[in-house]
């Protein structure tokens, strides 16, 4: 009788966290998600899409279009695996900061004072001095910007304990209106636009514009993999991440590793601001960064903050922008539509991390499987 | 006895997993009794009672209020049955009053109304004989003031029967009086009380009866008044258990570690450790006992560096006269700073002086062995962190009361564990794991570890290999003072018996062992001296070998009448 | 009127916007959910009402009911964006920051098509002259106020006495604060969890809606919400977690962010266009200074709820 009462009164499903999970499996449950996240893109492709509405046959060119935006000739090829480098770069960036559990929000400013100190540096001494220095320079400048930007929260956390989520996002808009502030006074005819500058050009690598950002940030990915890792700043970033009391009762100096680390991050956003001023955009806008340093938050995230599996969640965004720019062209519709569909993906995989994490248990099987335990004992 | 019935629990079994909590248990209550249930950790008394507040359900069995069989699901099922809990970790919005704690989730007919609901509240409080400001903030109460929110929180709900669990662990003696006072007055208006406690003095002190649990089975129900003490802990334990500690007498003791007036404030001024003085000797074990949050962590932490102590002295003795100087745990610079001090001989009693002298050339001389000590070493560790203590040369291993949150880091692996203390080692940038991956794999085997692997997440291991890794890491250092916090709490027998040989061990290779306990039978069992402390004050140091628990028991409860009144 | 007194108003209109969008950002805040998705959530708010509009604008309904149907379908897009936000963060547990940031790419691109593709002469005209009772057809600044801005002072002030003076927003507050107590005590946490966040994401939804029809009327308006979405995220630290504060901080943020276009015609103050960006900077300098100075002082009434950004299950105690 009390079994049956037992059996009633159970929830319908019943959750409880893995302690483990098969690699095979988590691919898998990440996979799955893709292609049903691809699915629902389709379907949403459907209702906002005319051309599709009146042609359903036309959904295969629709998907078609995510490889052929990224992979059907080699300008778009580099031109993706480009704009994949500045992306991972930036989560690179933020990845040190989040793994010591400080929720950096401020990718997005800290890179695009980055890319204003680098152009600053080429406006004002552009013609003042050989374009070798003028580079180091502009690399100075962006990385100091970058750093300063971030650890200016970094401090107040340290010392009030003020919190970071928030400030850091701030930081963004100051940023922003920075950049502004400087193009009223760069640009005297009032339109805000900068040309682009003369000097200041990092050199193509054997022709090719697009190999050097591709190859620092290349080997950032190392490096950063090694630093988080294998040396002791590492160690203490997650011995801090995961307990401030273990770290003090070793000894270590949380405040300082917080600001340590926070440097460490703004100065490699700046970096890849830098990246963005001198090897690819020229100048500065209040939009260079594009978004990049809040999407860089997810790419992080989504690879657990891992800078080798980085390089597949940042790859993986870059197509479908690049996929959706493709469709937005072939089919005729708004500039925006990749912003659609890599939400609509995020998603998918920021919400499969829940099969990932955590086992269902519904009553009906649980209670077979019970009865199944109890039968062999 | 004529009392009617209140609860009844007839054959409650909770198994998780393969471990079996509570085993086909049967329990009445009455109306107007206190009950008190007794039994040693983790025999399954907050678990039996954690399934009549709705916390969990139980695999079988059955429960009657009032002669009624109930299900309780939930903690609102059981409020609906007048069954209400106060748990040993209370669970309060800090941000609230009091009042607005207590009135937190229940349904009331008519508008809210916090002025009403204030006043209900401290009419409730007047009943039962407890002060309390239903508009003071949690964040600005006591431990004891809290606990009283959660007593009012549940007879607000109507409570007939309440479950304590635990209610005295973290009470001074005086508030625990006013406790029993209130659960008196609160049994002469017909409520039923269960008190959980493992504490024989004040099962015979506050009820009527007590129901025994052993290993998950309920032994008996007895009459406090036709009991006592020795029958109790019989039930308790079973068998009659002698702790059979191999403890050998202290050789050659000798000074170690010296603390003086030592005075420490909290965060809010009130004073934590009030003029602690005592000595650890190298080759001893000096027990620290005392009522949970009587100061024990914050001692053990203001020796080891992690509190900035207000005044007084602690104090390091390395009795290293006429021994050569090594690089063992000095750094070169820390040997350069004493030779300018002139802290050294050259066994001519010839002062040392590296002046003008190459790093390499005073490295070749220390090692020659022919630099000696002129005096023992007297540190004083007052206001180091403790980085700058291990930059003294100190040898410190201090295993704290919070194994995941302070000793380890749950995420890493034994092996990312056991370089903690050390990873700083070296100049080089870079980590090496080579000899913490040969420690992890000595510790696992000597202490009988039981993990996957070295890299397997310690929060994965049960709580004793936990303990096991902790402890290894710490002796390993090679310590010359160890300092234990309850360091077998939570854990099985066989556990809690490699922590006490390894704890011996210590003390014969001539460390001074510092261990705060608190079963007094294996402080008796295990110490050479013990310290007792109250409110963070000393009350007495006893020889653990003459000394009797009721002894210490006085020394623990035992305040300066004359400052508090 | 008074050039400082056409100033002030213009200021209250303008913040109505971010009085929405802080308001709804407090109550989900409230129930411990950190929603950077409300940029987006705004953006779909503006975009649901002005498809309503588009599809009914030239139906020849009464003016009254298109209005009304208009937010009702406001509401309802940015009530679903709420919910697909609190399926990923309650029930599915997922990351609170990068689920609100997904959200925004989200909603702010899916505005973007959607709008690219309405035709502003069908959703602007016609009932215009609703928004603005009882003022509409003044001359002066009154004209700029109307029915959408006094809902959403309504809204702000009810806000706050459901927060702090009735049970619902006790225990809505305790969820935030500490939901293993809320739950111990019975309090069903994920529904007020949903409930909080559907609810506030409708009431900031309802700011873009008013932002693109009310204050702005013109083609181009939806261009620029996103960037006000994030402004009420900082206006919620401004009003340090109280609606009603927000009235005061969404005109003086209303104050600094339009001042730039009106101190350009004072002639005594000498205004450089320089000085534009930097007046616009400022509501984020003053929300970090206010960020600062509480995180200084400490005063627990002020800080962010207890757990905001954690997720809750029940078996983590």
């Amino acid at each position: 009788m009390s079994q049956h009462t037992a059996e009633n009164r159970e929830p319908l499903v019943h959750l409880s966290k893995r302690p483990t999970i098969h690699p095979v499996k988590s691919a898998l449950i990440r996979l799955a998600a893709i292609v049903l996240g691809l699915a629902v893109c389709g379907l949403v492709a459907f209702l906002l899409i005319e051309k599709i509405r009146e042609n359903p046959g036309k959904i295969w060119d629709f998907y078609n279009a995510f490889i052929k935006g990224a992979f059907s000739t080699p300008r778009k090829f580099w031109k993706f695996l480009r704009s994949t480098a500045i992306l991972l770069g930036i989560a690179l960036a933020l990845t040190p900061a989040f793994r010591m559990r400080f929720w950096n929000t401020g990718a997005e400013g800290q890179t695009l004072v980055g890319v204003l100190g680098a152009i600053a540096v080429s406006f004002y001494l552009g013609d003042k001095v050989p374009e070798g220095v003028l580079l180091m320079l502009m690399l100075l400048a962006a990385m100091l910007s970058g750093a300063v930007w971030g650890v200016i929260p970094a401090l107040c956390k340290a010392k009030w304990n003020t919190n970071e989520t928030l400030f850091t996002l701030m930081m963004n808009y100051v940023a922003t209106f920075l950049v502004s502030y400087f193009l009223v006074i760069w640009v005297p005819n009032g339109s805000s636009s900068l040309p682009k500058m003369k000097y200041g050009k990092l050199p193509a690598i054997g022709g090719n514009d697009y190999l050097l950002p591709i190859l620092v940030v290349l080997f950032l990915t190392i490096a950063l993999y090694i630093y988080v890792n294998y040396s002791k700043h590492g160690y203490e970033i997650n011995v801090v991440g995961e307990s401030v009391r273990t770290a003090q009762y070793v000894g270590i100096n949380v405040r300082k590793v917080i600001i340590r680390t926070m440097i460490l991050s703004g100065m490699l956003c700046g970096l890849v601001g830098y990246l963005i001023a001198a090897g690819m955009d020229q100048t500065v806008t209040t939009n260079s960064v594009g978004g990049q340093g809040f999407t860089a938050i997810m790419v992080s995230w989504l690879g657990k903050f891992n800078p080798l599996f980085m390089i597949l969640t940042s790859g993986l965004i870059q197509v479908l922008n690049q996929g959706a720019a493709q469709i937005s062209q072939d089919f005729n519709v708004s500039g925006a539509l990749p912003a659609v569909i890599t939400g609509i993906i995020l998603f998918f995989i920021i919400g499969c991390e829940f099969f990932i994490n955590y086992e269902l248990h519904f009553r009906g099987r649980h209670g077979r499987a019970q009865a199944k335990k109890e039968g062999v004992k | 006895m004529e009392k009617a019935l209140a609860l009844q629990m007839r054959g409650i079994t909770k198994r998780f997993g393969s471990v079996v909590a509570n085993d086909h248990v049967d329990l009445d209550v009455y109306r107007g009794e206190i009950l008190a249930i007794l039994g040693e950790n983790g025999c399954g008394k907050t678990t039996l009672m954690n399934m009549i507040s709705g916390i969990y359900f139980p695999d079988e069995g059955q429960i009657f209020v009032d002669g009624q069989e109930v299900v309780i699901r939930s903690p609102k099922d059981a409020f609906r049955h007048r069954i209400g809990m106060i748990h040993q970790h209370f669970k309060l919005v800090d941000l609230f009053t009091a009042g607005e704690n207590i009135v937190l989730g229940v349904k009331e007919e008519g508008r809210y109304n916090l002025k009403s609901v204030n006043a209900a509240v401290t009419k409730l409080a007047e009943k039962y004989g407890f002060h309390l400001d239903p508009q003071k903030k949690i964040y600005d109460m006591s431990v004891s003031e809290k606990q009283t929110v959660e007593i009012l929180k549940v007879l607000y709900r109507g409570a007939d029967i309440l479950i304590l669990d635990e209610p005295t662990a973290v009470l001074t003696p005086q508030e625990i009086s006013r406790l029993f006072d209130v659960l008196r007055r609160m049994k002469a208006d017909g409520k039923s009380i269960i008190i959980i406690t493992h504490k024989l003095n004040e099962v015979l002190e506050v009820s009527d009866r007590v129901a025994i649990l052993r290993k998950g089975e309920h032994i008996a129900t007895v009459n406090t008044s036709e009991t006592n003490e020795a029958q109790l802990t019989e039930m308790m334990v079973g068998k009659k258990v002698d702790l059979e500690i191999d403890r050998t007498m202290p050789v050659n003791a000798a000074p170690r570690l010296m603390v003086k007036n030592l005075n420490l404030d909290d965060n809010e001024g009130l004073h934590v450790l009030k003029d602690i003085s005592f000595t650890a000797y190298g080759g001893e074990i000096l027990g620290i006992a005392g009522i949970a949050g009587s100061g024990q962590r914050e001692l053990l932490e203001s020796i080891a560096g992690l509190q900035p102590v207000k005044s007084g002295e602690i104090i390091f003795l390395n009795p290293k006269k006429d021994k050569p100087v090594t690089f063992f745990h000095k750094s070169m610079k820390r040997v350069k700073e004493l030779g300018a001090q002139g802290a050294f001989h050259d066994g001519k009693m010839q002062p040392v002086s590296f002046d003008g002298m190459s790093t390499s050339a005073v490295r070749k001389w220390v090692e020659s062995g022919d630099v000696l000590f002129k005096e023992d070493e007297i540190i004083n560790l007052r206001d180091k962190t403790p980085l700058e203590i291990r930059g003294l040369g100190v040898r410190l291993s201090f295993v704290p009361e919070d194994r995941l949150g302070m000793g380890l880091v749950g995420s890493m692996g034994i092996t990312d564990n056991m370089m903690l203390r050390s990873y700083r080692k070296g100049p080089a940038m870079f980590l090496d794991r080579k000899k913490p991956r040969a420690l992890a794999d000595e510790i696992i085997e000597e202490l009988q570890v039981n993990t996957p692997g070295t890299n397997t997440p310690v929060r994965r291991l049960s709580g004793g290999n936990v303990q096991k890794v902790l402890v290894g890491r710490e002796i390993a250092f090679t310590p010359k003072v160890l300092m234990a916090a309850y360091p077998v709490r939570g854990l099985d027998i066989n556990s809690s018996y490699t922590i006490y040989n390894l704890l011996n061990k210590q003390k014969e290779s001539g460390v001074a062992v510092i261990f705060v306990g608190e079963d007094l039978d294996v402080l008796l069992a295990l110490c050479d001296r013990i310290l007792v402390i109250n409110s963070g004050a000393v009350t007495g140091v006893v020889d653990a070998r003459t000394a009797t628990k009721e002894e210490i028991g006085l020394l623990m409860t035992r305040t300066e009448r004359k400052e508090d009144a | 009127m008074n050039i400082w007194l056409n100033f002030l108003i213009d200021s209250l209109a303008f913040g109505a916007t971010f009085m929405y969008g802080s308001t709804g950002e407090i109550l989900t805040e409230k129930a411990g959910h950190l929603n950077l998705g409300i940029p987006g959530i705004m953006c779909m708010g503006g975009a649901g009402g002005c498809l309503m509009l588009n599809l009914i604008g030239k139906s020849g309904l009464p003016p009254f009911l298109i209005v009304l149907l208009g937010i009702l379908a406001s509401l309802l897009m940015s009530g679903l964006m709420g919910l697909i936000y609190s399926f990923m963060t309650v029930t599915l547990r997922a990351n609170q920051n990068v689920t609100g940031l997904a959200l925004t790419t989200f909603g702010v691109g899916l505005m973007k098509v959607i709008m690219s593709k309405m035709d502003a002469t069908v959703y602007l005209v016609g009932p215009k002259m609703f928004y603005r009772w009882p003022f509409a057809g003044r001359q002066d600044a009154l004209q700029c106020l109307g029915v959408l801005f006094f809902l959403a002072i309504i809204v702000a002030v009810a806000s706050s006495y459901i927060l702090f003076k009735t049970k619902v927003g006790l225990h809505l507050r305790a969820v935030g604060e500490n939901p293993a107590t809320a739950d111990a005590v019975g309090i069903n946490v994920n529904r007020y969890k949903y409930v909080a966040t559907c609810v506030g994401s409708a009431i900031a939804g309802l700011g873009g809606f008013y932002y693109i029809i009310d204050y702005m009327a013109s083609q181009e308006a939806y261009l620029s919400l996103e960037a006000f979405g994030w402004l009420s995220i900082a206006l919620v630290i401004f009003a340090l977690w109280r609606p009603h504060m927000t009235i005061i901080g969404s005109t003086v943020f209303g104050f600094l962010f339009s001042c730039s276009s009106y101190i350009t015609n004072i002639d005594w103050i000498h205004v450089t266009m320089a000085m534009k960006p930097i007046l616009k900077m400022l509501p984020y300098v003053v929300t970090i200074l206010v960020l600062i100075i509480s995180s200084v002082r400490n005063k627990r009434e002020n800080q962010p709820p207890s757990s905001l950004g954690l997720s809750y299950f029940r078996e983590d105690r």
